[in-house]
């Protein structure tokens, strides 16, 4: 009983965990190589999403930067983790000093995810005073500059051109270990003070501040700490795609991860489990009706974008129909719960979720 | 290296830079929402003149009018299906909103033409060009900076001496208010919509005219452009579009000449940058407007 009673507060994300694992279990009974990839994939999209709802569900601040820290995460990893006879061969225009570097995975998982949580600790700052449209912008922005620096750097990631040779360390279990850590760090960051007070800010922005909360503050440890979650994510993925380009972190990446988000439910870390655990089969789906199209040579010109197409549907139904998403800003817990006492953050009323003052 | 030519095309760039911003602001003014599907509008227009230029008989100028109408009757569809719905919700999901509706009809354009670019079929002035003072100057400049005139003087007029043009101007200023007045909201809206619609659609012809080929990523740098512009000149004022289209046109083409060519790759971070900068320095913009509350803390 005392063991039982211990663990109440750890319920959700156990229950979270215990669902991954369950999972991966199946994943490696069956043994199918197709699917293994797709789950394994799978537990690092939940990654990178749950990164995004770290910032945006605590906040209420839409960020388009995620991308662009998971590719920072992508590139810095990967180039302290490739053999130096590797780097040489895909990128012969390398900054010589860059070429001996080589260390483990884990060491430069770990400072890829710190260069991202850094430059969002630097360039985040100012930005963290903006609401609204504003925020927006500067996002985007922020992202768009990334890009750039990213397409044309060529001496660090070999410009627009695909970045190959990278050894494949991204396994399902790693993936899994990964994702687990990540559930409990985003569900202890929800419910931790400095949460707990980012979801203040979010519900009214104005109160909080009268109770001294330091709205700016709030925002940026928890763009930080997203940062550093996006480069792991970054990094896992680029040690398992093994080749890629900066566009690989860019709109359509970021599409993605919002869509997963935003379908899930961005207010709870349940929500944005849930939602890459639909999305991602949805989009395989989809992407076999793709292929399959493409294989009979139906349409001469090619069957392409079916699923892009098909998302944005959904995510456009779900936005009017069900803003808070599949799981309504819920979380999982187990035994399950209908609609008993609801969790506070079931109560925000849709239209204050953008901190703001909206005149419509 | 500024003569005349630099002038004429910064002049002509600015042009078309300030009808850009211009659609763009004018729905941002009532809704505040930055609609990233305004790019796909473009997008739109572009490949109605490339079905109609290339597979139909219709004289250029027809076809042309026709290419704006597609671009302002996309605008109103999206306003009507994917953004009334969302409109009360909240400003965050309508963001996502409009970011979902570009995917949409990129990958629809993706799907239904060709992944390809696609040549598209101008007339012969838009090749040609003209002698001034000894430097020959390409008629489509000349076009752009005619059309640009003649677009902000009906959008003056429509927006000094219509009811519904002091509709949206009270709208852009205080939308609740406005309402309260009796004004219905629908009709502000949608005619925003519509009027961003028609910018996009003439846009979209002198945009292709640079480069004759369109494709399903059309809509991406206009896009881009955009934005710089309404930050620099100001999220809420449709002069500060203009004023922001045009200082966009200078910087971009000062840029041009004088960065040394290893950074000049780099130009669009470097207006990125500046809109950060911007937003935190002077969100308001150049030219600022009465009611701008967009920073906090």
């Amino acid at each position: 009983m005392n063991i039982i009673a211990r663990l109440k507060p750890f319920n959700t994300p156990l229950t979270l965990a215990v669902g991954t694992l369950l999972v991966a279990v199946l994943t490696a009974v069956l043994g199918i190589p197709l699917l293994t990839r797709i789950v394994t994939v799978m537990f690092v999209s939940i990654i990178l999403v749950l990164g995004l709802q770290l910032y945006m569900g605590n906040s209420g601040i839409l960020s388009f930067a995620h991308a662009g820290f998971m590719g920072i995460g992508a590139y810095t990893s990967v180039l302290l983790s490739m053999t130096p006879a590797a780097k040489e061969l895909t990128n012969s225009n390398l900054y010589p000093f860059l070429i001996p570097l080589h260390l483990p995975f884990l060491p430069s998982l770990l400072i890829g995810a710190l260069m991202a949580a850094f430059i969002a600790a630097v360039v985040g700052f100012p930005l963290m005073r903006l609401s609204d449209a504003a925020a927006v912008i500067t996002t985007f922005a922020l992202l768009v500059i990334i890009n750039v620096v990213m397409v044309h750097w060529d001496r660090v990631t070999n410009g627009p051109r695909t970045l190959f040779g990278v050894d494949n360390y991204t396994h399902l279990w790693t993936a899994l270990i990964f994702c687990v850590l990540t559930i409990f760090a985003v569900y202890f960051f929800k419910e931790s003070r400095v949460g707990l007070r980012l979801r203040a800010t979010r519900d009214d922005a104005y109160a909080a501040a009268s109770i001294g909360i330091n709205m700016v503050v709030m925002r940026w440890l928890a763009f930080i700490a997203s940062a550093f979650i996006a480069g792991v994510g970054g990094g896992l993925w680029a040690h398992f795609i093994t080749s890629f380009t900066p566009y690989s972190f860019y709109l359509t990446e970021t599409f993605v991860i919002l869509a997963m988000l935003v379908i899930g439910g961005p207010y709870s870390v349940s929500g944005a489990v849930i939602g890459t655990l639909v999305v991602t089969a949805a989009r395989e789906v989809l992407r076999a009706i793709e292929n399959q199209v493409n294989i009979l040579q139906i349409f001469p010109e090619g069957f392409f974008g079916f699923t892009e197409v098909v998302l944005s549907i959904v995510l456009i139904v779900i936005l009017i129909y069900r803003p808070t998403g599949i799981l309504g800003g819920q979380e999982i817990r187990w035994p399950p719960r209908l609609r008993g006492g609801t969790p506070a953050d079931t109560n925000i009323s849709t239209e204050r979720i953008s901190g703001g003052k909206q005149n419509v | 290296m500024i003569n005349l030519e630099f002038i004429i095309n910064t002049l002509s760039l600015g042009s078309l830079y300030a009808m850009l911003a211009l659609g763009l602001v004018i729905i941002y003014g009532i809704l505040r929402l930055v609609n990233f599907a305004y790019g796909e509008l473009i997008m739109m227009g572009g490949y109605t003149l490339y079905l109609l230029a290339g597979f139909s008989p219709l004289p250029w100028l027809v076809v042309a009018v026709l290419a704006v109408l597609a671009a302002m009757f996309t605008s109103l569809f999206t306003e009507l299906v994917a953004f009334r719905p969302v409109r009360e919700k909240s400003l965050t999901a309508m963001l996502i909103t409009s970011f979902a509706v570009s995917t949409l009809l990129q990958n629809a354009a993706l799907l239904i033409i060709s992944p390809r670019a696609r040549a598209v079929v101008l007339p012969q002035i838009f090749q040609t060009s003209v002698m001034i003072a000894g430097t020959s100057v390409p008629w489509r400049n000349i076009l752009t900076i005619v059309t640009c005139i003649v677009m902000l003087t009906l959008l003056t007029v429509l927006l000094r001496r219509t009811v519904l043009g002091i509709a949206l101007r009270a709208a852009a200023d205080n939308f609740r208010m406005t309402r309260m007045l009796g004004v219905p909201a629908n009709t502000v809206i949608s005619a925003a919509f519509a009027i961003s619609g028609i910018m996009a659609g003439i846009v979209s012809i002198f945009w292709i005219a640079r480069s004759s080929t369109v494709t399903p990523t059309l809509g991406a740098p206009p896009l881009l452009v955009a934005f710089v512009a309404t930050v620099i000149g100001g999220m809420r004022s449709l002069t500060g579009a203009v004023v922001g289209g045009f200082i966009y046109a200078i910087i971009i083409s000062l840029l041009g000449i004088f960065l040394p060519p290893n950074l000049l790759e780099f130009r669009e971070a470097f207006m990125f940058v500046f809109v950060i900068i911007i937003l935190l320095f002077r969100p308001q913009g150049l030219i600022s407007s009465k009611t701008a509350v967009e920073r906090v803390g």
